[in-house]
């Protein structure tokens, strides 16, 4: 574990010279900007005693020389210093990134995608401004005090003791206002808070305040919390609000202070006009960095407090990760559970579960909602790992491959469909090693039947998915992630509930193809209709985390437990739907409508022998 | 099923609205919220103006120090005793004026602050009501994060622009004017001098606003879009990492992180440029000014406090042109807002009251469904042709496999939809010719996931209607036998509750929700209990109990997974796929044989036997 400042430093470190460079010009350029009131001063002076021009002339020549000089240099460190910390920036960005890639999925559970956005964006930019705009001011504000305060010691100690007097006072001032603002703040985030959390409950419970007429109340319960809002932002502005004019009071109370004493000085000749002038110069210079030291120290205090929470980030570690002996043998697909059981924190979703598929077997799992089928299935690819008992492929525990090798002969479709913003060729080639050919591609969306519907996009297989392109159908969602995973040739195939959104003949049509493809390869598929399940060479049935029946359809059926009631229940509703789509289709052909081909097929298809025997 | 596009992506690829830092038609539409404060407005521009005007006099009261002051007194034209009598003076004058200055520095910034949090007070007031009369649609099709953002940070950049924005381009307005003005008066021709400078300011300033603008904007659709790669990726992760594309991924990635990075660099590079290019301009006018003045002073024209006067006005000159960026961006993020927040305004709501709504004197309760259809999404029918009627007083349960359509029902009786064909009639009037309002306060509706608000646990029965007194909530509670767990809270009644409820049991909060029901004592009773797991057996029979309860005197419709709510009800209306299929009594049904009979003996003895 690195500590936070490490990290700063490391990052910083990569661009050593550029931010150093930039630093050392604005330093220069600090330097070069405490000159021109020397001239200033010589002007007036020389002016007042009636010299040349030509010695005028010169001196405002040099001052143009230094100032262009000043702003190059300036110009070129504020570049390197700013360029700096938008590298910074990047790098950590994309390190972020890699970092929470390799992180278990428990992580993304207990940590929510709101709060790892927040922190990529909002202490990313803190911690950015610290790195550029806070280093840049830093060194340059620092400077210049040094500077300035320096050369007006050389004009005259007691007008630089006299105006610096009145530091202390701003600092103070600010150090009491400061800290009211900052309570304030404070007072005013909680408020907008409330505000979020009351618009929220409001738009989430919509459905309440309707059905009970409350829209009326809420509005008026808004409106206060709103006005609380307000109210909140007018104390901070209150007080915040002085901060600036009292800045610009104390400024100008120290001219005003120079003027007269200094006034009172050249009068009795003990300081020239010139002098004087220069003086003032130097309060003008001052000013810049007054001002800005109150925002540096924010910007340190933000970015710092945003750095400690990237660090958190950086510092957890995946609880799944390479083991250190690791196994590269070849794949083939035989998997075992020996007595596993697993849990969310104390919630037992299994327990002691064993069975064995051997390589090229089927398997079905099962079960009423919650009875832990997607946890066992997400134990082989190690999304989660057991908290007792061993998950085998090939007879080594899945923990003992590296994640690559193992998930690489993994093909996974998930509950919920996740897609991503891309074109579809290149959703379904999500897993595949190099660029999907078309004849790959063909043959992924024959075996998920997802060709009919693509020939229906605008660019076919090149279609944009999502938010910017086609929107798919939940049938069509769950089709293209079939594809998706068929398209790594794995060696298991697990189907979690991934069939739920495809009609029935679709479905056939599917795992017609999948036996096909999945002749020499393991199965494993969960889920909730019997039509799904029927063929697999073994079926689980999962109820509260433990097996409680095991055994092919026929075997089930005999036993007559939860599965044959299972059954039964739905080949009622099948039998309902095949009633619907024959009578819908009957309707169809009478009103001379385009004939559904799917609904006659699926009416041929169902086993209805079976169903009338049961019934 | 699966959500799928990464979540709030859309929240993102929604922030790529780039906005112009000026649009006449929105400011005309943002100026309207100004109206009601205007007399403040025009006090808070005044203020401006004598602010500009205590700012200019300091560098002249200066000049007067210099000129009538010190000069004679140094070369002896003066008594110094009669010179120190002057400085103290001015001195005094320039006090006034510092101390004016920050006076009117504070009161203006208050008067801002007031006015922007003010109008922005009503425009978000203005939007939570219109989003209170949208329909269930809008809500259906908006994720509540959207809706948040729009309430919340576009409104507090909209607040932003009148507070800061528009108060510092005007103040910079007055300050060049007055400053350019003062200059002319003093000195006309130091004054020419600097002026020379404006057609090279303008010329940079005109120059690098092109730049900011075209940099801002990419950096901003590429800033969107690598947010929206990350949020989509994190939201994906286990895909991600179920087809080892880590790798891939990251390299994507880069692509766009680079693309962002070379935007950015772009910005530093102009602003880099900008700023140093301003600054010199500035000290080459000064420079000029001396020469010019040296000059003319040598000549016995001028004299050096008017010199060193428009050396400090020069100052003040540039400043406004500094700080072009930050008011750039400022105004540019308040237009992006305020056209979300517009556009947000501007939908309009797909259930409307009609123009004169018709009013039931006394409701019965009658509830006739005429042939009713009805899909969420046009062609995607949840009710096909439904046509039936309930008697007043009469109780019914919808029985049918999920999607049959049963919740789809009970929302349209609440009217949270409007059918697409057919009708639904209330005592024999269309629900489309009353008020929403009118026809909610006759239905109450207990619905499955019991929405419980953050308050106590009164608050969550009686909700805000205040003519709901502390007995009728009680008494509410115990008729449907939620005062027991109640009374066992640690602050009984007045007990906290978190919002979504997450410190009560999921029987209690459908306890809770009946009692809601009844406090508001509805002719009609529009219950959802579909099974839910995890009810222990002495909640269970407590929520039985109820339920029987809820029903008596009142028209009630039940969508039951219960058996024994079941063969309590006068009728049983079964759906199937959108469409009624069988009505009747549970006798009735279970002689015909049909499809209720085959639903019964599989689901609802099952659930008997097992339960």
């Amino acid at each position: 574990m690195t500590s936070a400042r490490a990290t700063f430093l490391h990052y910083l470190g990569r661009h050593k010279l550029k931010l150093l460079s930039g630093m050392f010009a604005v330093g220069c350029g600090s330097f070069v900007a405490v000159i021109p009131p020397r001239l200033i001063g010589a002007i007036v002076d020389e002016l007042n005693q009636g010299a040349a021009f030509d010695a005028v002339l010169r001196l405002a020549l040099l001052m143009i020389v230094l100032s262009a000089f000043e702003n190059v240099i300036r110009g070129f460190g504020r570049y390197h210093v700013i360029d700096t910390s938008r590298q910074v920036e990047y790098a950590i960005r994309g390190d972020l990134l890699a970092h929470l890639q390799r992180m278990h999925l428990a992580y993304f559970q207990h940590q929510r995608i709101g709060d790892l956005m927040a922190r990529l964006t909002n202490d990313l930019t803190a911690v950015r401004q610290m790195a550029g705009f806070g280093i840049l001011m830093l060194t340059s504000t620092s400077l210049v005090l040094v500077f300035t305060i320096a050369s007006m010691l050389t004009v005259s100690v007691k007008l630089t003791v006299l105006s610096l007097l009145l530091m202390p006072l701003t600092s103070i001032s600010f150090w009491i206002i400061g800290r009211r603002v900052s309570t304030r703040f404070e007072q005013l985030q909680a408020k907008f808070g409330d505000l979020s959390t009351k618009a929220q409950e409001n738009f989430s419970g919509i459905r309440v305040v309707k059905a009970f007429s409350q829209e009326d109340a809420e509005i008026t319960s808004f409106a206060n919390v709103n006005g609380e809002y307000v109210e909140r932002a007018l104390d901070l502005a209150r007080m915040n609000g002085l901060i600036w004019p009292a800045m610009a009071f104390i400024l100008g109370l120290a001219v005003l202070v120079t003027l007269y004493v200094g006034g009172q000085d050249a009068i009795a000749h003990q300081l020239t006009i010139g002098q004087l002038i220069q003086f003032v110069a130097y309060l003008y210079l001052l000013s810049w960095p007054m001002i800005a030291l109150g925002e540096v120290t924010n910007l340190f205090q933000q970015g710092w407090a945003s750095l400690g929470r990237l660090q958190e980030l950086f510092d957890a570690e995946p609880a799944i990760a390479d083991p250190v002996d690791a196994v590269r043998a070849p794949i083939r697909g035989d998997v075992e559970f020996r007595g596993v059981s697993f849990a969310y924190g104390r919630t037992i979703v299994l327990r002691d579960v064993s069975f064995r598929v051997p390589a090229g077997g089927s398997l079905a799992i099962v079960g009423p909602t919650g009875a832990g089928k997607s946890t066992l299935v997400n134990l082989i690819p190690r999304l989660f790992d057991p908290q007792q008992g061993e998950v085998l492929i090939d007879g080594v525990p899945v923990s003992r491959y590296p994640l690559r090798h193992l998930r690489r002969a993994v093909g996974y479709v998930p509950q919920e469909t996740f897609l991503f913003s891309v074109p579809l060729r290149h959703n379904i080639g999500f897993g595949t090693e190099g660029e999907l050919t078309d004849s790959q591609l063909d043959w992924a969306g024959d075996v998920s039947q997802l060709n009919k519907d693509v020939l229906d996009f605008p660019a076919r297989y090149d279609t944009m998915i999502g938010e910017r392109g086609v929107t798919l159908s939940g049938g069509q969602k769950q089709r293209t992630a079939i594809a998706r995973a068929v398209a790594k040739d794995p060696r298991v195939l697990i189907l979690d509930d991934a069939l739920s959104a495809v009609d029935t003949y679709t479905e056939a049509e599917i795992l017609r193809r999948l036996r096909g493809v999945m002749r020499e390869r393991t199965s494993i598929v969960v889920a909730h209709r019997i039509s799904t399940v029927k063929d697999a060479d073994v079926i689980l049935v999962l109820d509260d985390g433990r097996i409680a029946e095991r055994g092919d359809h026929r075997e089930l059926l005999e036993r007559n437990g939860l599965y044959a009631q299972m059954y039964r229940r739905q080949l009622l509703e099948e039998e309902l739907q095949v009633d619907e789509e024959q009578q819908e289709h009957e309707k169809r052909v009478r009103t001379n409508d385009v004939p559904d081909e799917r609904a006659t097929r699926r009416a041929g298809y169902l086993p209805t022998d079976e169903s009338t025997g049961e019934l | 099923m699966g959500h799928g596009h990464g979540g709030s992506s859309d929240f993102f690829h929604e922030d790529e609205v780039l906005g112009k830092a000026y649009d006449s038609v929105l400011t005309r539409r943002l100026i309207a919220y100004l109206r009601p404060y205007r007399g403040r407005t025009i006090l808070s521009f005044a203020l401006l103006l004598f602010l500009s005007a205590t700012q200019i006099a300091p560098p002249i009261i200066a000049k007067f120090i210099i000129d009538s002051a010190i000069t004679p007194a140094v070369s002896g034209e003066v008594a110094p005793d009669v010179a120190g009598g002057r400085l103290a003076a001015l001195g005094l004058l320039y006090l006034a004026m510092l101390t004016a200055a920050a006076g009117l520095r504070y009161w203006q910034s208050l008067l801002s602050t007031w006015i922007g949090q003010r109008a922005m007070y009503d425009l978000r007031l203005e939007l939570f009501r219109h989003l209170e009369h949208l329909s269930l649609a809008f809500f259906d099709r908006n994720p509540v994060g959207r809706l948040m953002t729009r309430i919340t940070n576009d409104i507090d950049a909209l607040i932003d622009m009148v507070q800061r924005g528009v108060v510092a381009i005007f103040g910079d307005v007055f300050m060049l004017v007055g400053v350019s003005a003062t200059m002319l008066v003093l000195d006309w021709r130091l004054a020419l001098v600097t002026f020379a400078s404006l057609p090279l300011i303008i010329g940079l300033t005109a120059y690098f606003r092109g730049m900011m603008r075209d940099s801002f904007r990419s950096i901003r659709i590429r800033l969107a879009r690598v947010n929206a790669f990350l949020n989509e990726d994190l939201s994906g992760v286990s895909i991600v990492q179920l087809f080892t594309r880590e790798e891939k991924a990251l390299r994507s990635f880069d692509a766009l992180n680079v693309d962002l990075l070379r935007a950015n660099q772009g910005a530093v590079k102009a602003q880099s440029v900008f700023q140093p290019t301003v600054n010199f301009t500035r000290a080459g006018t000064s420079a000029a000014l001396f020469i010019a003045g040296a000059y003319w002073i040598l000549g016995g024209q001028m004299t050096i406090g008017t010199l060193l006067a428009f050396w400090q006005l020069v100052e003040q000159f540039f400043r406004p042109i500094l700080d072009l960026s930050e008011k750039y961006n400022i105004m540019q993020a308040a237009m992006a807002s305020s056209e979300r927040v517009f556009r947000l305004l501007d939908t309009g709501s797909t259930i409307l009251d009609p123009a004169h709504p018709v009013r039931l004197a006394h409701v019965r309760g009658k509830i006739t469904l005429e042939n009713v259809s009805f899909a969420y999404n046009e062609g995607d029918w949840v009710l096909r042709d439904v046509d039936f009627t309930i008697a007043a007083g009469e109780s019914v349960a919808i029985v049918g496999a999920t999607g049959a359509g049963k919740t789809s029902i009970i929302s349209l009786i609440s009217r949270f939809y409007d059918v697409q064909k057919g009708r639904i009639l209330l005592d024999g009037v269309d629900l489309r010719d009353m008020a929403q309002h009118d026809v909610r306060r006759h239905v109450g509706v207990v619905l499955q996931d019991p929405f419980i608000f953050a308050g106590t646990v009164a608050s969550n029965i009686r909700l805000s209607d205040p003519a709901i007194s502390d007995e009728q909530v009680r008494a509410s509670a115990r008729f449907v036998n939620a005062d027991k767990f109640i009374n066992k809270l640690p602050d009984g009644y007045d007990t906290l509750v978190t919002e979504r409820g997450s410190t009560m049991s999921v029987g209690q909060k459908q306890l809770l929700a009946f009692a809601r029901a009844i406090a508001f004592n509805p002719e009609i009773m529009l219950v959802l209990d579909e099974a839910t797991s995890s009810v222990d057996t002495e909640t269970e029979h407590l929520i039985q109990d109820a339920l029987r309860k809820l029903m008596v005197g009142r028209t009630s419709i039940i969508i039951a997974h219960r058996l024994s709510t079941i063969q309590n009800v006068d009728r049983i209306i079964v759906l199937h796929k959108g469409r009624l299929v069988e009505m009747g009594s549970h006798r009735e049904l279970l002689a015909e044989r049909g499809v209720y009979h085959r639903l019964y003996e599989l689901q609802y003895r099952a659930h008997e036997v097992v339960g």
